[in-house]
């Protein structure tokens, strides 16, 4: 998967995860929840769907790392550029 | 609970939330049951296949966001569907009042058991890997959970929970709103109850192997207690939630009154897990009209409890029998012979169903008695048919379930 791809993938879980929030204007250096309401069982969700879906463990120690859109397409970059 | 005790020791219903296989709110509800309005289809359940249900079409988005929804329960939906119905019947604006003195209480026969199923059922399809289970699983199963989901809907600080009690859960829920309420613990009280258990192929499975669940190639003549040809019970969802308020409150704001809860009794049978007890039940039925003040003949409608179980039924049927005679003044009917068994909804669903007979003086019948059973004779079924009677000033609703717990509500006319 291309980065765009990866971004794609990201804010189409968090739209399943948070349907009546507008992800328009998510800006990808500002935390996710900053701007939208997404609670720590919302996040959870969000590592679920990486695993149900693409096998992706992520651990509770990197859970920072996807705080924003731009840290998550950089986390997971690696982790799925051969999906 | 009479009518010389003073307002505040008097509790009244003033408003009626609910969503039933045949109607999402009382106008609709009411109308099915005279027009005869059965609620049961065909529905395809896990592992079951095609089985008879009653399932509810109100829209859970009226007053929930996607959000709820994804995280909650079917239960919680219904709950908040219904109290938010309820309040608004009832004229109550959430804003405008304290919500630290709304109590919510709602009777259940069971809660969890829809989600754990789909918890298994999702983690089946990985192996029984318990990395995929839900992290929603522990909110969504705890016991109080629709409760809980109607005071984070709506923003109520007083007390939740919910009150396990088998079928009799939706009389116990009223019932417990009422004690609250003389208690002076809250001073407006949600009460009733709710069932998702359609959700369940546990609960149908465990009626069939009980023997125990309806059959009929027509749906909507599956149900059909009292009748000779019944062959069990139609599982079905739903809800009904009361406003319930002290009649001093009530009276204060001008509220639409729908009756006046003059009497109530809860009892156990002690004896078996499902089979039912006719001696506890006649002692349910007396202990409520004694604390009602009143006598057999005083009451006009008997909603009975009857699920179209043969023994359930039979039961049933001569403990009223011990208690009015064989001839009653009481007209009887049965509303699950219209939506099937709404489980911890029935006896708020069927109570709410029965109220507009105050005012418009008719009985809703019991549908699909075609032959009544003789172990279940009494002499004033009001069968498929309405019957206009010339007043209706007492109902007595039955609710009882397994593990033999019964419930008996008496509601009056309300006269000031």
């Amino acid at each position: 998967m291309t980065r765009d791809q990866i971004k794609s993938v990201i804010l189409e879980i968090i739209g399943q995860i948070i349907p009546d929030e507008d992800l328009s204007n998510l800006k990808g250096d500002i935390p996710i929840r900053e701007q939208v309401e997404l609670d720590s069982m919302d996040f959870l969700d969000i590592i679920m769907e990486l695993r149900k879906r693409y096998g992706i463990e992520v651990p509770e120690n990197d859970y920072p790392k996807l705080a924003t859109l731009d840290g998550s397409v950089a986390y997971l970059e690696p982790l799925m550029k051969n999906l | 609970m009479t009518a010389h005790q003073s307002t505040d020791r008097r509790v009244v219903i003033t408003g009626i939330g609910l969503t039933a296989p045949n109607g999402n709110n009382l106008t609709e509800f009411r109308q099915s049951l005279l027009q005869g309005k059965s609620g049961i289809r065909k529905v395809n359940v896990r592992y079951m296949g095609e089985v008879l249900a009653g399932l509810c079409d109100f829209d859970p988005l009226k007053y929930q966001k996607k959000k709820e929804l994804r995280r909650g329960t079917r239960a919680g939906s219904i709950a908040i569907y219904c109290a938010r119905e309820a309040l608004a019947d009832a004229k109550l604006d959430i804003g405008s009042i304290d919500r630290g003195r709304i109590g919510v209480y709602l009777g259940i026969t069971e809660h969890g058991t829809v989600e754990t199923e789909n918890e298994i059922y999702e983690i089946k399809q990985y192996n029984y890997d318990i990395r995929y289970w839900s992290h929603h699983h522990n909110p969504r199963v705890v016991a109080n959970n629709p409760a809980g989901e109607v005071t984070l809907n709506l923003g109520i600080t007083g007390p939740h929970y919910t009150l396990g009690a088998a079928c009799a859960g939706g009389n116990i829920g009223l019932i417990h709103g009422v004690q609250m309420l003389l208690l002076q613990e809250v001073d407006i009280a949600l009460g009733g109850g709710v069932s998702e258990s359609t959700g369940s192929f546990g609960i149908f499975a465990g009626f069939k192997n009980e023997g125990a669940l309806a059959f009929h190639e027509n749906p909507e003549r599956a149900c059909r207690p009292f009748d000779k040809d019944r062959n069990g019970v139609v599982v079905s969802e739903g809800g009904c939630i009361f406003v319930l308020e002290r009649l001093s409150d009530a009276l204060r704001r001008g509220a639409k009154i729908y009756g006046e809860v003059v009497g109530y009794a809860i009892n156990s049978d002690a004896t078996d897990f499902i089979f039912p007890n006719k001696e506890r039940q006649v002692e349910c039925m007396m202990l409520a009209l004694k604390r009602a003040g009143i006598s057999p003949g005083d009451i006009d409608i008997i909603s009975t409890h009857g699920t179209g179980t043969v023994e359930g039924d039979a039961v049933e049927c001569q403990a009223i029998k011990e208690v009015f005679g064989e001839s009653p003044h009481a007209c009887l009917n049965n509303t699950k012979s219209f939506i099937g068994h709404t489980m911890g909804a029935a006896g708020a669903l069927e109570l709410a169903g029965n109220l507009p007979s105050f005012e418009d003086h008719l009985v809703h019948p019991t549908i699909n008695l075609d032959n009544l059973d003789p172990q279940c004779y009494l002499s004033n079924w009001v069968i498929n048919k309405p019957r206009k009677v010339d007043k209706v000033d007492y109902i007595l609703n039955n609710s009882f379930g397994m593990l033999g717990i019964n419930s008996v509500v008496i509601v009056k006319r309300f006269a000031a």
